[in-house]
């Protein structure tokens, strides 16, 4: 015993080290697993309230780019509302309300941090849990894809951007509906991403357009990707490996929309109806 | 020690903030980020307590963590550091230990000293942080070469900033 005693305090150092090191590593495994909340949430109330005034300060650098990018958001909306359209033919017009049932909303947040340098981006947003976020939801911007809400505080949601080597998107070639599954992977930088499992016969060019798939119950169809930059086959398997181009730019994203499915529990539901059913 | 407690402190507060606000969001081509807040541990006093890097260490990193969304890696890799600062101090002390006096920068120890002790322990880190970012080893090489480009980045950080603060002595 006096032995075993002896040994601990000779070697006191090591010990608090291995100690220190097993926590940080629980905790770093702890909050690496997707959905799960942690007592040091990385959405925390002091992190967040740090970027909100820093992002206060910064923010003016940004308005004039901001400011048109609304005016051609609005502009775009103001051509698709029924005031820009006129009546071609007939007296009556129909208006159904059960022929449509609304199955997404969405809720505007402001990026108060984010990265784009490391081998996982995160992205800090300043709506949160009070605002009826919930981890699992997917964020777009105007200009398309960024990612998945991770982690939520009362004010304030980490968001798994696309520039995170755990990302998997399904997206789909807008020609012609093939889809695959859009990663990020260690040679791609900032504004890249790569697409896999797009089977290599199908008809492929440059420029095409990749969409959100709109399978699972995170992005709605058809919310932009990329446009594909280059594409090669790989040898020995009947798929590509095709690079794309973000449309989304990173490196000055600060306003975004986080998507609320409405019907996300009947269709998770469902699903699991089937795969008990399977087993 | 006691005397410099303080100082230690407001330290310990500015690298935090100056990672966080400033340099976080300075990279050179693409995925090469300094990491200056390793200054802190680089700089703790030869004849601080045994614990004190290590704990000291272990709550730098948190903080950079809670800040950066990766909770326990920047813990876990300034700990790491921390650990080989003391073996690193054995190897590099002078023949009779040093001089409490003195403390660990350029001024008091000389360039190559500095230099060979801060490079070491900042690739060390690199390494780690990089490597525990990743959880895997498939990648290893161009981890390897992000580490080495981000010690010589941080580095040069380190230099210039001994040579703003320590310039008269």
């Amino acid at each position: 015993m006096r032995n075993i005693v002896n040994f601990l305090w000779k070697n006191n150092f090591t010990i608090l080290f291995l100690i220190l090191e097993f926590i940080a590593f629980t905790l770093l495994i702890q909050t690496n697993r997707f959905h799960k909340a942690s007592f040091v949430s990385n959405a925390n109330a002091m992190s967040g309230g740090v970027y909100s005034a820093y992002s206060s300060v910064t923010d003016y650098l940004q308005l004039k780019r901001v400011s048109e990018e609304v005016a051609a958001e609005n502009a775009k909306l103001k051509s698709a509302s029924s005031l820009s359209f006129i009546k071609m033919r007939g007296k009556h017009v129909y208006i159904d309300d059960t022929l449509y049932f609304q199955q997404y909303k969405y809720l505007s947040a402001k990026v108060v941090n984010n990265s784009v340098h490391k081998r996982n981006n995160h992205i800090i947003i300043n709506q949160g849990a009070e605002q009826g976020i919930k981890p699992g939801m997917g964020v777009i911007s105007s200009k398309g894809l960024v990612g998945l809400v991770k982690d939520v505080s009362a004010h304030y949601s980490a968001v798994v951007s696309v520039l995170n080597g755990n990302t998997q998107i399904s997206v789909k070639l807008k020609k012609n509906n093939y889809f695959g599954i859009m990663s990020w992977e260690s040679d791609d930088n900032s504004t890249t991403a790569t697409v896999n499992k797009i089977p290599s016969h199908v008809d492929l060019q440059v420029g095409d357009t990749v969409l959100s798939k709109g399978a699972s119950t995170i992005f709605p169809e058809g919310i932009l990707a990329g446009t594909v930059s280059e594409f090669k086959a790989i040898p020995g398997s009947d798929f590509y490996n095709i690079k794309i181009e973000l449309t989304t730019n990173f490196n000055n994203l600060s306003y975004v929309y986080i998507v609320k499915n409405l019907l996300k529990t009947e269709q998770q539901e469902l699903e699991e109806k089937i795969e008990e059913n399977n087993d | 020690m006691i005397n410099d407690l303080p100082k230690i402190a407001i330290r310990f507060v500015a690298l935090i903030l100056l990672q966080v606000l400033v340099l976080n969001n300075v990279a050179f081509s693409g995925s090469i980020n300094p990491y200056l807040y390793i200054l802190f541990i680089l700089m703790l006093p030869f004849d601080s307590p045994k614990w004190l890097p290590l704990v000291s260490a272990f709550f730098l990193g948190l903080s950079i963590d809670i800040f950066t969304s990766t909770v326990g890696m920047h813990a876990a890799a300034s700990l790491f550091m921390a650990y080989s600062r003391n073996y690193l101090l054995k190897l590099f002390a002078p023949r009779d230990g040093y001089d409490p006096i003195l403390s660990p920068t350029i001024q008091d120890m000389g360039l190559v000293w500095f230099l060979s002790y801060s490079s070491i322990l900042t690739f060390l880190h690199h390494a780690f942080l990089f490597t525990i970012e990743l959880f895997r080893f498939t990648e290893f090489f161009s981890t390897l070469g992000r580490a080495l480009l981000s010690s010589l980045f941080t580095i040069v950080l380190i230099l210039i900033s001994q040579l703003l603060i320590y310039r008269k002595k």
